[in-house]
């Protein structure tokens, strides 16, 4: 399957408090809510010109910082299902793999793609193509995979407790 | 056959192995998890799992900290769905508004030992690697699992030495040598490894400046932190601990992926400007910066030394611009209070807050307005991190912000220290 997405193009070191502000943690509950706010003090074009399906492409260190799980979800809730960047910060990468968000990492898309600009992915070939150029998707390791493919690790826990074996 | 690092030997413990590499896949069974004021978002996925009781819920803790007394209704409300939900749990250990911030009051509490590994929700888990234990921070989905089953997967990390050698001049601080660190190696530079430190700096240092290196890390952005266990931690446990230990030490011949060596000798104070952990220039680049607003406190740096820092340089002085003094514990707050460093903090005009994170996160206590420049004793300072976008914030130890309180402008403590 090749899907066709919309990419919103950001730098380096973006952190968490950028994509999800911290003052909101406590107090914001619902996925509209939440959505609302994502990336506030980056890109206030954001929130109001997501559509589902666009991804986000970032530079190095995307999403270092706090442990805030809001900082995928924000996105998530946005319609963001697939998140594009030359590298992860680890907790924000782990936090991508339990809520079912595709950690893509391509050291290249950032510098190369601008916001608007399309990108296709080509699922079962593990390929990113922009325009002319291709890259390849890096694997996951197998568990990560497991609980991507398991929709993230809460429908995991759902089916363990409702007695399915999860492996 | 190579040796071990920590990570690699805690790791294997924690999940019952006899032995782990870096990149093996474990399910990791922590000694402690815990969590805060985010309990009840993390209570809600809980709730959706479909577990219904606590694998083991003498492992768990929870602190409200974050903003404490609640400044809103919501944030009230979000209290009292944690401590109905600690009595529905018979979660073992809770810690109500005021106690202090969770790094701190676990680590006074002694619920977490050395060679023992602990989980927390919130990213300066690290912070007990000062304590010789393995310290990661998950994220809220991650701890409901925990409590639903007690053990986390994870990939045992890859190590980076850190070597610490040399002694502090007068007014230099383990801060500046973590601000050093951040600036030499980037907000990038941990690469969720496990940052395991050495050297002949370590010993010298006490128990109040220890958890400020591990801590830092978080913004290095690593997977865990680690400081080998001594005396002074064993002293610092002996009152305090309810079960007994085995400190954990890396082989000698243990592969690390880097290394890296600092001699502290001739290091003057640092200082973070906005908005980067690791914008970091020596203070004489940033002196003289104006500033409204000056915060001590925090996990990083509210402890007793910290406060103590601050007073040796406000005694019989007045502060030109607001300073706040947060106790990271109620027992920071009670020997504060004891040895009359908080009144001699009080006499130059600081304002004191109720022991928590306090403005640290931006929730309430200290949010500065647009354009306020606040230089603050903690760990992170994000466009935004305070809770209001345009406020720029420097970071530095209580020394520096101390002295900058006298001046209203970055200012070096030095010339105020005996
Ligand atoms: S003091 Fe700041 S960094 Fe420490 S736990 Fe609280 S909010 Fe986090």
């Amino acid at each position: 399957m090749i899907t066709q997405h919309r990419v919103w193009v950001y730098g380096d070191n973006v952190n968490t408090d950028q994509i999800f502000p911290g003052k909101y943690t406590y107090t914001l509950k619902t996925p509209d809510d939440i959505a609302a706010h994502a990336l506030e003090d980056l890109d206030p074009a954001f929130a109001g010109g997501v559509q589902p399906g666009d991804v986000v492409a970032a530079g190095f260190n995307w999403g270092c910082g706090s442990s805030r799980e809001q900082g995928v979800t924000a996105l998530k809730y946005a319609g963001v299902s697939i998140i594009i960047a030359a590298s992860f910060g680890g907790l924000y990468f782990r936090n991508c793999i339990n809520q079912g968000v595709l950690p893509i990492v391509c050291p290249e898309l950032a510098a190369l793609a601008r916001t608007g600009d399309s990108i296709r992915i080509h699922h079962e070939a593990r390929r990113l193509l922009v325009g002319e150029r291709v890259f390849e998707i890096p694997p996951l390791s197998p568990s990560a995979q497991a609980i991507l493919d398991g929709g993230g690790l809460l429908p995991m826990l759902q089916r363990r407790f409702a007695g399915e074996v999860v492996e | 056959m190579t040796g071990y690092t920590f990570a690699e030997k805690a790791l294997a413990r924690a999940g019952g192995v006899s032995s782990a590499r870096a990149g093996d896949i474990l399910d990791a069974q922590p000694d402690l998890v815990f969590s805060h004021d985010n309990s009840a978002a993390i209570r809600r996925i809980f709730e959706k799992s479909g577990a219904s009781r606590f694998a083991r819920p003498e492992r768990v803790a929870i602190t409200l900290d974050h903003a404490v007394p609640a400044p809103t209704t919501q944030h009230a409300q979000n209290h009292a769905e944690i401590r109905e939900w600690v009595r529905q749990q018979g979660i073992g250990h809770f810690f109500e508004v005021g106690r202090g911030i969770c790094h701190q009051v676990l680590s006074e509490e002694a619920l977490i030992l050395p060679g023992e590994t602990i989980f927390g929700a919130d990213s300066h888990t690290t912070h007990f690697g000062w304590l010789g234990a393995f310290g990661m921070g998950v994220g809220r989905t991650e701890l409901a699992a925990l409590w639903a089953t007690g053990e986390l997967w994870l990939r045992v990390p890859e190590s980076m030495r850190v070597t610490l050698t040399g002694r502090l001049q007068p007014g230099v601080t383990i801060k500046d040598v973590s601000l050093r660190i951040l600036g030499d190696l980037s907000v990038q530079g941990g690469r969720y490894r496990s940052v395991e430190f050495t050297g002949d700096l370590l010993p010298t240092l006490t128990a109040d400046q220890r958890p400020v290196l591990p801590n830092m890390m978080a913004e290095f952005g690593a997977m865990n932190a680690y400081l080998p266990p001594d005396q002074v931690v064993f002293d610092y446990l002996e009152a305090r601990r309810t079960r007994d230990y085995t400190p954990l030490y890396p082989d000698a011949d243990a592969v690390y992926e880097e290394v890296y060596s600092l001699n502290v000798s001739r290091l003057e104070p640092q200082v973070a400007l906005p908005h980067q952990p690791d914008n970091v220039v020596p203070l004489s680049q940033a002196l003289g910066q104006p500033v409204q607003q000056a915060f001590i406190g925090t996990c990083t740096n509210g402890r007793l030394e910290d406060l103590q820092a601050a007073a040796e340089v406000l005694r019989g002085r007045r502060v030109s611009c607001r300073l706040l003094v947060i106790p990271a514990s109620a027992s920071v707050l009670l020997e504060a209070a004891r040895g009359g460093v908080l009144a001699a903090l009080i006499e130059a005009g600081a304002t004191i807050g109720t022991p928590g994170c306090g403005p640290c996160m931006g929730n309430h206590m200290g949010v500065p307005a647009p354009n306020e420049a606040t230089i603050s004793s903690a760990n992170r300072n994000f466009r935004g991190r305070m809770g209001t976008a345009d406020a720029p914030v420097y970071l530095a130890s209580p020394y520096v912000v101390a002295a900058s309180a006298i001046y209203g402008c970055i200012a070096d403590p030095r010339e105020f220290l005996s």
